[in-house]
């Protein structure tokens, strides 16, 4: 009897399957209820944790950092796409960016309408943080959006369902077209397959590919959350779908240590950052930015060169690096001449700076307390936290998603808006890539018209797929083989951990750190790297290739971890290939190629794509034009 | 370790269908050790301390100690989650106590209705309006690029 025969294997057909649970996945599940409902169709939700806190948003925020304002006429769709251009140094598709913009003032109404406080001004408008980013009392913002999207499934009766706590592990790909997915609950001894007339995968981004700056307990307190484990990319890589700006990837500059958000210091209280000795390294290296020329010269500064100014600073031995909150705050409150007043305004200032952190970065705020800081009183220390993957912010790893069809230029649209280049496969949110700062609205708002075109794609492409009965018991022996492998060896040897003839996912997912850290331009080689860095790198990503297959588990808990560590594995490896591939430097403040240390527009102004050929076991490099909609101001 | 469980105050959420921790975090890292129902953490370092956990215990059993390989000892950061609020103890290193309370929702639970009162402008599949579009957007019909 095999381990398989101990788990009950639950079989479940649909029309749409939605693969996650966080802001696109709820967008997804929103909209598609409506048109499922219209066109009898079944919709079907997985997620790997709970529904209400589950996603990058689990913690709440303090800002939605994606509104237009087009009701009002604050700004053109057009202005949304020239700011994203700019930022990710001309590397984006317009038609992607421009259909988020176009739609995403409809969800935050909607947020508003389902009880999202929003802060208003005394004109009932809202308070913006910046020119795109409205500030809001974000605590339960998760839990009020997962509530629209649920009940929005519960309209469908039998037909909208979700399940939680089940983790994904591959796609099922028939005859070139996704039909499903299998996974297994880290709850119950049962495996699941889903079968499905389009897939729409929405699992995030990936965190902990690369050593973070704390590995003891707070190895944790990533930026973005640990539980994004790489499994969008890993879901559309292993279906065979081209891949875009895999090289992209982000590093956000945050409060040190428990990375608290900057935003609302930068943009609502205008507050500096400074060297040690008080510098404004934005004034000092101003000259530096010309070597980024046209985008080093716009406003704002991309934040890759910001990041840039900063890092140039710290290789000087020039840190600590200070964010100036009690220089910000007197600035703000000092202008108020009455002493009552100015008195009231510092603690409405105070109650501010701290909803900030405990909204959305408690630890932050922790720190704060556990270091007696102040920030009316002190700055505090800021620092370039380590690479993560995630196109919803200011990195743009993806897949290469179908335009809409009204305005996608020619070669970027092939049948429905957001679908990638496998048949009935679509993405959205950290999935899809190209169409960075989305942030939490955006996502949600490409969600819903990430579900719309997959349903409209099972109206018009009706059939059942079958699947084979052997694909699917060679799937969930795969899928089981981390426990069998367990099994079989722990006798061997006296500590579970330590056996020759397996890895467990903790060692094995610190040993990738340690590979993307060294050789790929990580924290401790101030994200510099090289030919020859990387091609070291990918040997050693072949040996845990390898390895992978020896991974084991004691328990469903460690399964789960295994496969999170698989799923990181293959971003990686994609992550130093497209860097490999892009023989330039273009974001110097996320990676730096020190064989190439300029950036190339007439060679390298296009898209470094890739693609995992699942016939020959392959990458497959490729450049991809870009074709602009809209012109950045000169 | 991050979040951890206060053991007296622990019950197990025997009056509860689910262990509430359990059923909460993101990361899959709170259990129910069924010999002694208690609930714990099974990797501190895995935890984001996002305090779902904190905020969801029905007992206020869990808190949290902050990463001890970067924060000092003595910092404390504690919610308590109503409806529509949420109320912040912090209390300083040096002893210190604040206090805030931020509005978390302007709606009653349960209430959010998916059109909200928004009507649907379309009923055509193919076309690029969404669900309580164009009236959800403020506009009377989808605004592209202009240029």
């Amino acid at each position: 009897m095999s381990l398989s025969d101990h788990f009950e294997t639950i079989e479940i057909n649909t029309d749409l399957l939605i693969l996650g649970g966080g802001m696109s996945a709820c967008g997804a599940a929103y909209e598609a209820a409506y048109w499922a409902k219209k066109h009898n169709k079944k919709v079907t939700v997985v997620d790997k944790a709970s529904i209400d806190r589950s996603g990058a948003v689990a913690m709440g925020l303090s800002a939605i950092n994606m509104y237009i304002g087009l009701k009002d006429n604050d700004n053109k769709v057009e202005d949304y796409v020239k700011y994203v251009k700019n930022d990710l140094m001309g590397i984006t598709r317009d038609d992607l960016v421009a259909n988020i913009a176009r739609h995403v003032d409809s969800s935050v109404h909607l947020f508003e309408k389902w009880g999202l406080p929003i802060w208003k001004d005394e004109n009932g408008k809202y308070v913006h943080e910046g020119r795109w980013q409205v500030m809001i009392h974000g605590e339960s913002y998760k839990t009020i959006v997962a509530e629209a999207a649920k009940n929005a499934l519960s309209s469908l009766g039998e037909n909208g369902k979700y399940y939680e706590r089940i983790f994904i592990t591959e796609p099922i790909i028939e005859n070139g077209r996704c039909v499903g997915a299998t996974g297994f609950s880290v709850r119950e001894k049962k495996i699941y397959v889903f079968r499905a007339k389009a897939v729409l995968d929405a699992m995030g981004g990936a965190v902990h590919v690369f050593k973070p700056r704390s590995v003891g307990e707070g190895l944790g307190r990533s930026w973005y959350p640990p539980f994004n484990s790489g499994a969008s990319a890993y879901f559309t890589l292993k279906a065979g779908a081209e891949m875009t700006c895999q090289e992209v990837r982000f590093v956000p500059v945050r409060f040190k240590d428990a990375y608290g958000p900057v935003g609302a210091w930068f943009l609502l209280f205008q507050s500096k950052a400074t060297n040690a000795a008080g510098e404004d390294y934005m004034q000092t290296r101003a000259d530096e930015l010309k070597n980024w020329a046209p985008y080093g010269l716009s406003k704002p500064v991309p934040a890759n060169l910001r990041n840039y100014l900063m890092m140039l600073e710290v290789m000087e031995g020039k840190h600590p690096i200070y964010m100036q909150t009690a220089e910000a705050i007197k600035n703000i409150a000092g202008q108020i001449e009455d002493e009552k007043e100015g008195k009231r305004k510092l603690k409405h200032l105070e109650n501010e700076a701290w909803e900030d952190f405990l909204d959305m970065t408690i630890s932050q705020a922790l720190l704060w307390a556990s270091t007696n800081t102040k920030p009316e009183e002190s700055p505090s220390e800021i620092a370039a936290c380590e690479p993560y993957f995630i196109s919803s912010h200011s990195g743009a790893s993806g897949a290469w998603v179908s335009g809409p069809e009204d305005m996608a230029p020619e070669g970027y649209k092939w049948g429905y808006p957001n679908m990638t280049t496998v048949k009935g496969l679509f993405a959205c949110g950290d999935a899809s890539g190209a169409s960075s700062h989305k942030f939490s609205s955006g996502s949600f708002t490409e969600g819903r018209i990430a579900a719309k075109a997959a349903l409209a794609f099972c109206t018009d492409n009706n059939d059942i797929p079958e699947i084979s009965a052997e694909k699917i018991e060679n799937l969930k022996k795969e899928m089981l083989a981390p426990l069998e492998t367990f099994e079989n060896h722990k006798e061997y040897s006296n500590d579970k951990d330590i056996n020759p003839n397996f890895v467990k996912p903790k060692m094995f997912m610190f040993r990738l750190q340690k590979i993307m850290d060294e050789y790929a331009g990580g924290v401790s080689t101030h994200f510099m790297t090289t030919k020859p860095l990387m091609e070291k790198g990918l040997e050693f990503i072949q040996y845990m290739k390898e390895d992978s297959k020896k991974l084991a588990a004691e328990d469903i808990h460690e399964l789960m971890r295994c496969w999170e560590n698989i799923h990181r594995l293959w971003q990686a490896e994609s992550h130093i290939r497209t860097m490999l591939f892009r023989e330039e430097t273009r974001w110097p403040g996320y990676y730096f190629r020190s064989d190439f240390p300029k950036m190339d527009e007439e060679n390298w102004h296009c898209f470094a794509n890739s693609r995992w050929n699942p016939e020959t076991d392959e990458w497959e490099m490729m450049k991809r034009e870009i074709k602009e909609l809209v012109k950045l101001d000169a | 370790m991050p979040s951890f469980v206060i053991t007296d105050k622990c019950d197990g959420c025997k009056a509860l269908d689910k262990t509430a921790c359990q059923y909460i975090c993101p990361n899959d890292l709170m259990v129910l050790n069924k010999e002694t129902n208690k609930a714990y953490n099974r990797a501190a370092e895995m935890c984001w301390e996002c305090y779902n956990c904190v905020k969801i215990c029905p007992t206020q059993a869990i808190e949290v100690r902050g990463y001890a390989d970067f924060m000092p000892l003595g910092g404390y950061v504690q919610p308590m989650r109503s409806s529509n609020a949420i109320m912040w103890s912090v209390k300083f290193r040096d002893g210190q106590i604040k206090r805030f309370k931020f509005p978390t929702r302007t709606t009653p639970e349960g209430s959010a209705d998916p059109d909200a009162g928004f009507e649907n402008g379309t009923d055509d599949i193919h076309s690029p309006l969404l669900r309580t579009e164009p009236q959800s957007l403020g506009l009377e019909e989808l605004k592209n690029i202009e240029e």
